[in-house]
């Protein structure tokens, strides 16, 4: 159906006139209806997704924690704008909401006790840094949240890993507050035992990491919130399936088999946040279906790897980044095959 | 049938837009005869015809006016009785060109050629072929590739099976599923027909889910006939369901190779329209001089109309009360796939289907952002590609890597645009990818 438009003129939806008069009706290329999902709609339920952890934490952590989400969205949005204005482009993008959306997870994966600089720098990083120096929305090759986050542990480690219990009078927050490892590093340094122990057993640990009732930032440490919002996205289909289950999944599956206690590592250090709202995060993930299960259980073999052997106790930030950063190469390796590819093969080999 | 429906499955990937289709209860109505008509001399793929009348002449429905001496051509019929009135060039509705067009002047006496039954099962497949010729018969789907071309596959290729598209997957249209209930004597003994032609014992009917009552119908004729050689498939209702190479996996699970047509795999697909219309031809010696169209969308009284072809689209909207609000886009065939007409001053040939006209309310302005990698045009792809890549591959114009990302493979069904959440028009960058690789092609030539 190619006659009725001229195909050398380039720009899509401008479509020649059959005749050369002005025509009667509106001429426009194939096809005439389309669904209702768009770009804003996704970034618009994906932060949606995100306010139940973000509730919890600021419940458990008080309203310094806000103040930290607030202040990570808001340097975001003018971090956006101003390169925006700087790269002269119009100002869409930000009710798109895909600079919101960073800002949030931003504020999600910090500590509850850093000063308020520390988010806005995060956001400043994340969106200057990872996504506007590489051109901006479509083109960023790592997840900004996680390069902003890279960038805050690398320069200030100690602020980064002041954790606080729930418990703690929050709104004393201070340089007197009551720090404390998060689990995952009580894990690391005094082993499993002393840290079921100081948990107060096991199942008592179990339901702590679920509701959050654990010191961690802000936004990861109730594995329940995040998996609500987590299976709303799966839901509304926003989401693929397939990076949270194997990510997940291989995270299990790894530490059992390496004589850990599988429950423990799959609910603990933002593994959730991570395999629900950034290693999903469209940008930077395989376009193809078996590429993101490559991605998820690539993502879940590295955080083993850190957790066990490695020097940091975490590794869902390092993950990501890293698979992020595999991305291009996975995709050339899971090219996928036309409808009927193979068989023309064989057929012209018969020939 | 119920928990078999479950386990069915279509192809992988398809979309479901809102179905829309608010005429599949009424009954297909004769449209008034036109005052006058307008037959492009083309109408079909392959050589345009010549003119046989010169003007003055008087002719009847039905009178060949036009034809050719190529194989790959059909000929063209008088729609009503009158005289020729003028053989000028004219808009063609299709290929948007000034096409050689006779124009007839209606006598209002809707006068017949003489048609007579004929008893085809006693007639060789040649001849049957030349009387579908004859009756310039071509493909109503769209393409209006000439039948009897179609019927007559290369010696190498042995077609098996013959398959009757009955699916009518794209939203609003619902031609094909008035025939189907209306008609459905006339479309068993077309298939009957091809059956002797292809000299194939199996054909299958491939009708989508949401048209119970067509299978039904269709189901309870066969038995009745005790018919065992026809089949009617119920295949899940997705877009692109109809589309040929979706629709044979759907019901003999085959792929039709890349590149490849569906006789390739032995198939022979053929249309609900072009069925009966085969028919028509065969046994009762009747020209293809109208055709059933859905017009609806934005109408007052939206109808199935039996059309005479060269009816002016005006006219036709005479019919249906006229425009509902301000008409804004005029689309020929579906709302998928067809394309939208600059004007309603355009006559109605083979190769236009239905009519969906929207309103300003219906059209969606869409303003493409970047792509946030979703992968949701991979998901809906019936041909399992890449929409995304080779979009952004042709919009740089690296035409040779689209190329290798089978970009020629596309069909054109539009699912991935559809269903694009930063609103690129994705199948738009693929046909320019499409297009750059014919013309290369043609330059290597």
């Amino acid at each position: 159906m190619a006659e009725d438009y001229d195909i050398d003129k380039k720009e899509p939806g401008q479509a020649k006139p059959v005749q050369r008069e002005k025509p009667k009706f509106l001429v426009e290329p194939s096809p005439h209806v389309f669904a209702t999902f768009n770009k804003t709609k996704v970034m618009w339920l994906l932060i949606i997704a995100m306010l139940p952890a973000a509730a919890l934490g600021v419940f458990n952590f008080g309203l310094h924690a806000l103040y930290i989400i607030l202040t990570g969205i808001v340097s975001a949005v003018i971090t956006e704008m101003i390169f925006l204005a700087i790269r002269k482009r119009n100002f869409k993008p930000i009710i798109h909401g895909s600079a919101v959306t960073t800002g949030l997870l931003i504020g999600l994966i910090l500590p509850p006790t850093v000063p308020l600089w520390i988010p806005a720098l995060g956001s400043f990083v994340a969106l200057a840094l990872a996504k506007h120096a590489f051109g901006g929305p479509g083109n960023t090759i790592f997840n900004p949240a996680l390069v902003g986050r890279a960038f805050l542990v690398a320069a200030f480690p100690a602020m980064m890993s002041r954790y606080i219990w729930p418990a703690t009078n929050t709104t004393s927050i201070g340089i007197d507050a009551i720090t404390s490892a998060s689990p995952l590093s009580m894990l690391s340094n005094s082993g499993y035992d002393a840290t079921i122990t100081f948990m107060g057993g096991k199942l008592q640990a179990y339901s702590s990491l679920l509701i959050g009732n654990i010191s961690g930032c802000i936004g990861e440490t109730s594995a329940l919130a995040l998996l609500i919002g987590g299976l709303a996205l799966l839901m509304f289909r926003i989401i693929d399936w397939r990076i949270p289950v194997y990510y997940i999944g291989t995270v299990f599956m790894l530490s059992a088999l390496f004589g850990q206690d599988p429950i423990f590592h799959i609910l603990s250090g933002g593994l959730f946040i991570g395999a629900f709202f950034m290693a999903t995060g469209y940008e930077g993930i395989p376009l193809t279906k078996s590429g993101r299960v490559i991605f998820g259980i690539g993502c879940g073999v590295i955080v083993i790897t850190i957790r066990l052997w490695a020097g940091l106790p975490e590794g869902v930030n390092y993950s990501i980044l890293l698979m992020n950063a595999a991305t291009p190469f996975i995709e050339r390796v899971t090219a996928i095959k036309p409808f009927g590819f193979v068989k023309s093969k064989r057929s012209n080999k018969e020939k | 049938m119920g928990l078999l429906s479950a386990f069915r499955q279509g192809f992988k990937g398809g979309i479901h837009p809102h179905y829309s289709k608010i005429t599949s209860r009424f009954k297909i109505e004769k449209a008034k005869i036109p005052s006058k008509v307008i037959l492009p001399l083309s109408q079909h793929i392959g050589v345009p015809c010549s003119p046989i009348v010169k003007v003055g002449d008087i002719v009847k429905a039905g009178q060949e006016i036009a034809n050719s001496d190529a194989f790959v051509s059909a000929p063209i019929h008088a729609s009503i009785s009158g005289t020729i009135k003028a053989i000028e060039d004219f808009p063609h509705p299709v290929s948007g060109e000034m096409t050689r067009s006779i124009i007839i002047e209606s006598d209002g006496k809707d006068e017949k050629i003489e048609t007579k039954s004929r008893d085809w099962k006693s007639m060789s497949p040649e001849d049957i072929k030349r009387y579908i010729r004859d009756a310039g018969v071509v493909g109503l789907g769209g393409a209006a590739f000439p039948t009897h071309v179609k019927l007559s596959p290369p010696e190498d290729k042995h077609i098996d099976t013959i398959m009757i598209n009955g699916a009518e997957c794209e939203p609003y249209i619902t031609a094909d599923h008035r025939l189907m209930l209306e008609k459905p004597d006339q479309l068993i003994e077309g298939v009957r027909i091809l059956q002797k032609v292809l000299n194939v014992k199996t054909a299958y009917i491939g009708i989508e889910d949401n048209k119970m009552d067509a299978i039904r119908l269709l189901k309870k004729k066969l038995k009745d006939q005790n018919e065992h050689s026809i089949h009617v498939k119920t295949v899940p209702a997705k877009y692109p369901q109809g589309a040929e190479k979706t629709l044979i996996y759907a019901i003999l699970k085959k792929k039709v190779p890349a590149g490849g047509l569906p006789m390739d795999i032995g198939v022979e697909v053929q249309n609900v329209g072009t069925t009966i219309a085969i028919y028509e031809a065969v046994a009762h010696s009747k020209p293809l001089y109208e055709k059933v169209m859905t017009i609806t969308g934005k109408v007052n009284t939206p109808k199935n109309l039996m059309v005479r072809m060269g009816t002016m689209i005006t006219d036709l909207i005479e019919q249906v009360d006229g425009y509902n609000g301000t008409p804004k886009k005029l689309i020929n065939g579906g709302p998928m796939m067809g394309f939208a007409l600059p004007t309603d001053e355009l006559p109605v040939v083979k190769g236009t289907s239905s009519l969906v006209i929207f309103n300003q309310n219906d059209i969606h302005e869409r303003v493409p952002i970047e792509c946030i990698r979703c992968g949701k045009c991979l998901e809906v792809c019936p041909m399992h590609l890449n929409p995304a890549l080779i979009a952004k591959y042709a919009e740089k114009d690296r035409i040779e890597q689209s190329k290798e990302m089978c970009a020629m493979d596309c069909f054109e069904c539009g699912a991935c645009s559809f269903i694009c959440p930063s609103q690129i028009p994705l199948v738009h960058w693929i046909r320019y990818a499409k297009a750059q690789i014919k013309k290369e092609a043609s330059v290597k030539k």
